[in-house]
């Protein structure tokens, strides 16, 4: 079986060598899509896993039970607010109003369950204040 | 009549009983009490704009090496600046691409870092790669340098900005098929959107249409330190239409500001990337304005109903410099998130923000309240009308 995950690692857990028991351990191979580990703080992980099924279902509960967290792979659009300037010209390039001007006050808003994810605001954001995450 | 000096409303702020207002709050007192009255009372006005500032930049003396060194080139994080200024002396501007940037090769281009974000790098206490290199004097022998360094390292740092703090400016709409992509940010064909990018009613020369309080020397609120109008800025026009009211329809005054880099803030001054344009500088300006009479207080008692903006095209007009103004739209109606032109009702966005320019009127308030932030008398105050100073094309 072939499988994309998220992998989160709490920061106590980040110094130890987990890619290497499941290649190791559980004879899966692991393909590393995106990291950002770092020492002594928490750390995330995108990997596609492949192998035996059995060996698989060892392998994450071997992680599980030293503190790692799994999640299936989902995109998510997150706005960044202290890096917002509150400009607003990210709420016409929405098509779905997740980006959206509280009036009168002028202050953006972003509503994450209204987001499909398109990804038009990355680049239209002139502060860089939106980020997809995995 | 009313008339107050500067000497006399420095005089109230030393002793903590001046009354200042922001520019948002002067219009709902001038509306119930009426302008004698308002006048009577209130002694100074809080401006604010955080928007786009291209025409920025900042002086650097980098300190000498050892042997020394004529830089004849220098970078940034990769970023030129202009070193044909002394030995160590340089100019960094804010739109300035690193040289290893595909532009517009890649269309539109990402503009993902520039001189601008250099300036918050720097001021966000990170360490910035400096290179020079020279060709070699008999008293500057050195050819090559090397070093990570932080502002604290840098012995001169000046925040010096020909032109920001446009007086009005357009509103930009695009009348082709295609989607571009503008120092207006981006405009959807077909006039599917509307962008412009001021202040209004909150914006610095707005609320003094005629320069009367505003000159060299004024002291102001630049980059969330304090900051000094040096100069008129570039393309200063005063000479363009303006309403009854004396609020020019057109883009129209400018100033040149400076102030001492090292005590600004990364919040007030941010490098932003507009695709398809390049980089830029959002720089936060704030400027008191001193009720010195009525007509004072006349002009900070501006709201969004009465300034105007023109709509223009630029897919066409705004690049070929020609062609018509489309319409002309007040700044409430671009804040109520649609305009109407004509039978087309156009969605807005602004590239300036509103909420952080109330925020910089409120912070300057706070200054000149508590008594730590004092007026300051122009030298001179900007050309205004039949002064001879325009805009002028090159052609």
């Amino acid at each position: 079986m072939k499988q994309k995950i998220v992998l989160h690692f709490p920061s106590m857990v980040t110094e130890q060598p987990f890619t290497y028991y499941l290649i190791k351990e559980y004879n899966l191979m692991v393909n590393i899509l995106k990291a950002n580990i770092n020492p002594r703080k928490e750390g995330r992980m995108v990997v596609e896993v492949s192998g035996d099924s059995k060996n698989y279902q060892d392998g994450m509960e071997y992680l599980q039970s030293r503190g790692v967290k799994i999640s299936p792979l989902e995109q998510e659009i997150v706005w960044l607010e202290d890096r917002c300037t509150q400009c607003g010209a990210c709420v016409i390039i929405c098509p779905v109003g997740a980006l959206a001007m509280d009036r009168p006050e002028m202050k953006v808003t972003f509503t994450g369950e209204k987001c499909i994810v398109c990804e038009h605001c990355l680049k239209s954001c002139p502060a860089r204040a939106m980020e997809v995450r995995y | 009549m009313i008339k107050k000096t500067y000497e006399e409303i420095n005089a109230k702020i030393r002793a903590g009983k001046a009354v200042v207002v922001t520019a948002e709050e002067v219009i709902s007192m001038a509306r119930e009490k009426g302008i004698e009255e308002t006048a009577a009372k209130v002694d100074v006005v809080t401006t604010g704009t955080f928007g786009p500032m291209c025409s920025s930049g900042a002086f650097f003396n980098l300190g000498h090496t050892k042997p020394r060194m004529r830089m004849s080139r220098v970078f940034l994080n990769g970023v030129e600046a202009y070193a044909g200024v002394a030995a160590v002396d340089v100019y960094l501007g804010a739109t300035q691409l690193p040289e290893t940037d595909p532009a517009n090769t890649n269309y539109p281009g990402e503009f993902n870092y520039g001189g601008a974000h250099v300036l918050e790098d720097l001021l966000a206490g990170k360490e910035v790669l400096l290179e020079a290199e020279s060709y070699g004097t008999d008293c500057y022998p050195r050819k090559k340098f090397e070093k990570m360094i932080r502002l604290d390292d840098i012995p001169y740092a000046l925040l010096f900005n020909p032109r920001n703090a446009y007086q009005n400016y357009n509103v930009g709409v695009n009348l082709s098929e295609r989607t571009i992509y503008t120092y207006m940010g981006i405009l959807k064909p077909n006039m599917g959107n509307a962008n412009y990018s001021t202040a209004g009613q909150l914006s610095p020369l707005l609320n003094d249409p005629f320069y009367r309080t505003i000159g060299m020397g004024t002291k102001i609120f630049l980059g969330g330190g304090v900051g000094y109008v040096s100069w008129f800025g570039t393309q200063h026009s005063p000479e363009v239409l303006r309403g009854e009211n004396g609020v020019p329809l057109s883009p129209a005054g400018t100033l040149a500001v400076m102030g001492d880099l090292k005590q600004m803030s990364p919040q007030w001054l941010r490098g932003i990337s507009l695709i398809g344009y390049g980089v830029s500088l959002m720089v936060g300006v704030g400027i008191p304005i001193p009720i010195l009479d009525e007509e004072m207080l006349r002009y900070t008692a501006v709201s969004d109903e009465d300034i105007f903006a023109n709509v223009v095209d630029y897919s066409e007009a705004a690049p070929q410099g020609t062609g018509e103004p489309l319409g002309r739209v007040s700044y409430a109606q671009l804040k109520s998130g649609e305009i109407t032109l004509g039978d087309r009702v156009i969605p807005t966005a602004s590239l300036s923000s509103y909420l952080k320019a109330r925020e910089i009127a409120e912070i300057l308030k706070e200054w000149i309240k508590s008594g730590r932030f004092l007026l300051t008398k122009p030298v001179f105050t900007l050309p205004t009308t039949n002064e001879g100073i325009n805009y002028r094309e090159i052609v």
